[in-house]
């Protein structure tokens, strides 16, 4: 009887993976979090409604442990469908031949209009490498509450920002919460910080090498920044902390602003803060004149290079770069759309993001994303020294420039 | 005729089997042993003279990564850290010899004690590092806390690149204490009581006895509490990773996580680098794993 068993499941079981060829397509993701594991079930099973004919088996990974495994996969044993990051960040799997170049999927779906905002941050070599599905804005989220008690509006410029700065630092405030053990919310600062001091183009070209850490813009860049480390305009110990930890000093009104992404917001309301005490702001112009460029990270999915089943897999990347997907995904992850067809959420923060990055002159994916993975980790390590010991400036950019040297042969 | 024969062949069955059995016993340790130890190591000694990022082409450059490393700022900073651990870990093997001795006496629940000392060993390293990182934490840790009663001043150990290190190993020291400690309360017990009577006898007592009698009775376990010590401060990672992830900007590394972080860690991937860096601490290692060999063979063959 047992024995009888074991041979059925054992045809079963070889009946399964025969049928796996016909239309089954493996997706492996870090979608771990709540929001993002939802959006991503819902996704799954609206594709399966759309095309009966495709079974989809989900492998949900740890969003840190991904980052990891990923390689492996890739080489080893690869899912159909992966999850990861625009930028610079997708350059070594590209190079190393692991993703699939999806150029013809843009051309025939539509999606170089659809998508143009993401267009050339998916591009390397000329070619498109995969598909975007959400992104969400960088900028200054304050307390209403506490400008309105001391008499600050908004500010809109460098000088207005550094006088709220001066006037909360009176009233006994720490002006901008900040946690950089983790050294990628110093990378927002520096992005925002050459973005407005030197404009897009030159930050383009910084993180992709062409420009030395030496440079005289890039120095001013660190002279405007001194002005507000030296005051000691951001929270003390924040070389100790996550950026989570800096949370409760914006929720307990100990700081007044914070320089993040979008997904903070909920960290702020689970702290118990009202949305009429959090307030959005664009970061202020430095240099008059220039356009401004904002921080936007996207994500996106990929096929492997070794995928089975690259035309099924083809056929979700299409349905999740369409609006309808797009529309619901983003509802549930709180985010925005890369699609242009697509609704985007009803939130004000959302609301205000989206304004904000449609007149964006260009959008930078982050630092640690824009720039190869070694040049980032030194980067930020020089931001997070510059930011407890601003005098080091110069021995710090030498430092940099010297990685530089070596990361971009 | 025959009959000689057979026994010429029983001997030589014996021979063979003398001559097999040992290779046989010794199969399962020598495969597992070259599988584990014997070929990653030839292996990373290997990959140290490649450019390699894991996944495309590896390109051989030969000693460049070690050019590399001999002018990587880093690299110096892991070797003076690594060069603390070493000296402070060490503190350990007095501390724990101070305990067991305070310890080592019969009193009703003493056994209770022992093991709320033992207890530091016990628990994960991973746990320890979260404890003391509470404990060091700017806004609500006791230390800091403490310390601004006592004098006013705001420090926070973790994050100021002055103290950082040596608030994780004092963090390491917590449950490396624990570790001489037992090691140092089994050899207490092995203690040759006549001794100590004679000592006694002698008028010996108090740090006399202690330095003359009881320390030198206790020289094996010294000598496994420097090796494990010494070893545990070389291959300090967890807590570094854990407290600090070598940060303030990198001023906490240690040679095992600086390598981690080239080879393995989100802005890695330097396989050539990192593997270059493992030889280096690998030849470390090796300069105090032959000492207490050589020393252990020349006992053995004391004995």
């Amino acid at each position: 009887m047992r024995m009888k068993t074991a041979l059925l499941g054992l045809a079963l079981g070889v009946s399964v993976s025969t049928l796996a060829f016909a239309g089954q397509i493996t997706i492996n993701t870090d979608a771990s979090d709540p929001a993002p594991k939802k959006a991503f079930e819902e996704l799954v099973a609206d594709f399966q409604k759309a095309n009966p004919d495709v079974t989809v088996k989900v492998n949900t990974f740890d969003h840190e442990g991904y980052k990891g495994a990923i390689r492996n996969f890739l080489t080893a044993d690869a899912p159909d469908v992966v999850n990861w990051y625009a930028g610079n960040r997708m350059a070594p799997f590209v190079k190393a031949g692991l993703f699939e170049d999806v150029t013809d999927l843009w051309a025939k779906e539509g999606l170089n209009d659809q998508l143009k905002s993401a267009a050339s941050s998916m591009t390397i070599d000329g070619k498109k490498w995969g598909v975007p599905y959400t992104y969400y804005q960088w900028g200054i989220y304050y307390r209403k509450d506490i400008f309105a008690a001391n008499g600050i509006t908004p500010p809109k410029t460098w000088d207005e920002l550094k006088a709220a700065s001066a006037k909360l630092k009176a009233a006994g405030v720490t002006p901008f919460a900040i946690g950089t053990k983790a050294l990628w919310p110093t990378g927002g600062w520096f992005d925002y910080m050459n973005l407005r001091v030197n404009g897009y183009e030159f930050h383009m070209d910084l993180t992709s090498g062409k420009v030395p850490y030496t440079d005289p813009r890039v120095k001013a860049v660190f002279d405007k920044w001194a002005e507000l480390v030296k005051p000691g305009y951001f929270l003390e110990n924040h070389a100790a902390i996550d950026w989570q930890d800096a949370v409760p000093a914006f929720v307990q009104g100990k700081a007044a602003m914070y320089l993040m992404g979008n997904f903070a917001v909920a960290a702020f309301k689970s702290g118990g803060l009202k949305d009429d005490q959090i307030g959005f702001l664009q970061f202020p112009s430095i240099t008059a004149g220039l356009p401004m460029a904002e921080d936007a990270p996207t994500d996106t999915v990929h096929i492997p290079a070794k995928a089975k089943n690259k035309d099924d897999a083809r056929k979700f990347l299409a349905f999740i770069a369409s609006a309808g997907a797009q529309t619901k995904m983003n509802a549930t992850l709180g985010q925005l759309p890369v699609n242009n067809k697509a609704e985007k959420p009803s939130d004000v923060f959302l609301d205000q993001g989206f304004a904000m990055l449609s007149n964006a002159y260009g959008l930078a994916q982050f630092y640690d994303r824009d720039a190869p993975a070694e040049m980032a980790k030194a980067g930020m390590e020089g931001f997070q020294e510059f930011m407890v010991k601003p005098d080091n400036q110069a021995a710090i950019l030498e430092r940099l420039e010297k990685t530089r040297a070596k990361v971009y042969k | 005729m025959t009959h000689a024969s057979a026994i010429s062949r029983s001997a030589k069955r014996g021979l063979k089997s003398r001559v097999l059995a040992p290779w046989v016993f010794l199969a399962p340790g020598l495969i597992f042993f070259t599988i584990y130890v014997l070929i990653p190591i030839i292996r990373s000694i290997w990959i140290g003279f490649f450019d390699w990022d894991g996944l495309g082409e590896m390109k051989w450059i030969g000693l460049a990564n070690y050019v590399e490393l001999a002018s990587d700022e880093s690299f110096y900073v892991s070797l003076k850290n690594n060069l603390a651990w070493l000296i402070l870990y060490l503190l350990a093997i007095p501390a724990g010899l101070a305990i067991a001795l305070f310890l080592n006496q019969t009193i009703p629940g003493i056994r209770i004690y022992k093991s709320l000392f033992f207890f530091p060993f016990v628990i994960s390293q991973v746990v320890v590092g979260l404890v003391f990182s509470w404990f060091y934490a700017p806004d609500f840790g006791l230390l800091p806390a403490l310390i601004k009663t006592l004098t006013g001043a705001n420090i926070a150990i973790l994050a100021d690149e002055h103290y950082a290190t040596y608030g994780i190993i004092a963090a390491g020291l917590w449950p490396q204490i624990a570790y001489c400690m037992i090691l140092y309360l089994t050899g207490l017990n092995a203690i040759n009581p006549e001794q100590i009577e004679a000592g006694r006898m002698d008028n010996a007592k108090g740090l006399k006895m202690l330095w003359y009698i009881v320390i030198p009775q206790l020289g094996p376990a010294t000598f496994i509490a420097l090796v494990v010590t010494v070893i545990g401060s070389l291959r300090s990672f967890d807590l570094v990773s854990i407290m600090t992830s070598g940060g303030p900007y990198g001023s906490t590394r240690v040679l095992s996580y600086f390598m981690y972080e080239q080879a393995l860690s989100e802005y890695g991937y330097r396989m050539g680098y990192g593997a270059a860096i493992a030889v280096v601490l690998f030849a470390i290692m090796m300069v105090f794993i032959s000492l207490f060999i050589v020393r252990m063979l020349s006992e053995q063959r004391r004995a």
